[in-house]
């Protein structure tokens, strides 16, 4: 089975398992788990987002 | 009649945990009863795994040329019992024509590493750093 994503997509899923896995690492305590995936998962896609315009300014 | 005790018990752990953890994702953390924690973590780098073999992504065999391809094999090897079935199964082969192909390649990748901080973790439940 072959698997076509679009780059959003992608990143996506790939923010999402990246930022469950600090929160479980980097954190002790449930709340702070969460609130630092969550934190995590921002910083990952507000990055692909700004990356993305920066990229789209340097075109333009 | 040799007894065990709690620090020979710590040690044991110290060594078995981080080794479990790395052969299955997130077990390190099941056998230290850190269950909801232990299954999350499998999850999120099963799936990275799956994913990234789903999007037709290259695993990579252990080698002595290109660094990059030195630190894909580091790696993908991060993913312990995933590495080993992946090749069993002679899965992995890779697209280099697909654009998702490549990030599928990562993926793999990142699912080694975020074990090996898995398995980091694990170590340091089990002598007592953290919770």
């Amino acid at each position: 089975m072959v698997l076509t994503l679009s780059h959003f997509n992608a990143a996506l899923l790939f923010s999402i398992c990246a930022s469950t896995v600090f929160a479980i690492t980097q954190r002790t305590t449930p709340r702070d788990m969460f609130r630092y995936g969550l934190y995590c998962f921002s910083l990952f896609m507000g990055g692909l987002i700004v990356a993305g315009w920066l990229m789209w300014a340097l075109r333009h | 009649m040799a007894t065990t005790t709690p620090a020979t018990q710590a040690s044991t752990m110290a060594v078995l945990a981080p080794a479990i953890g790395w052969l299955i994702p997130g077990a390190g953390h099941m056998i230290q009863k850190r269950w909801i924690r232990g299954l999350l973590l499998m999850i999120s780098v099963v799936a990275m795994c799956v994913l990234g073999l789903m999007m037709q992504g290259r695993i990579y065999m252990p080698n002595g040329g290109d660094i990059l391809d030195i630190l894909g094999f580091i790696g993908d090897f991060g993913a312990g019992g995933m590495y080993i079935v992946c090749r069993a199964l002679d899965l992995g082969h890779g697209v280099v024509a697909h654009a998702t192909a490549d990030y599928g390649t990562k993926f793999i990748i990142v699912s080694g590493l975020l074990n090996f901080i898995s398995v980091a973790d694990a170590y340091h439940i089990a002598i007592g750093k953290k919770q």
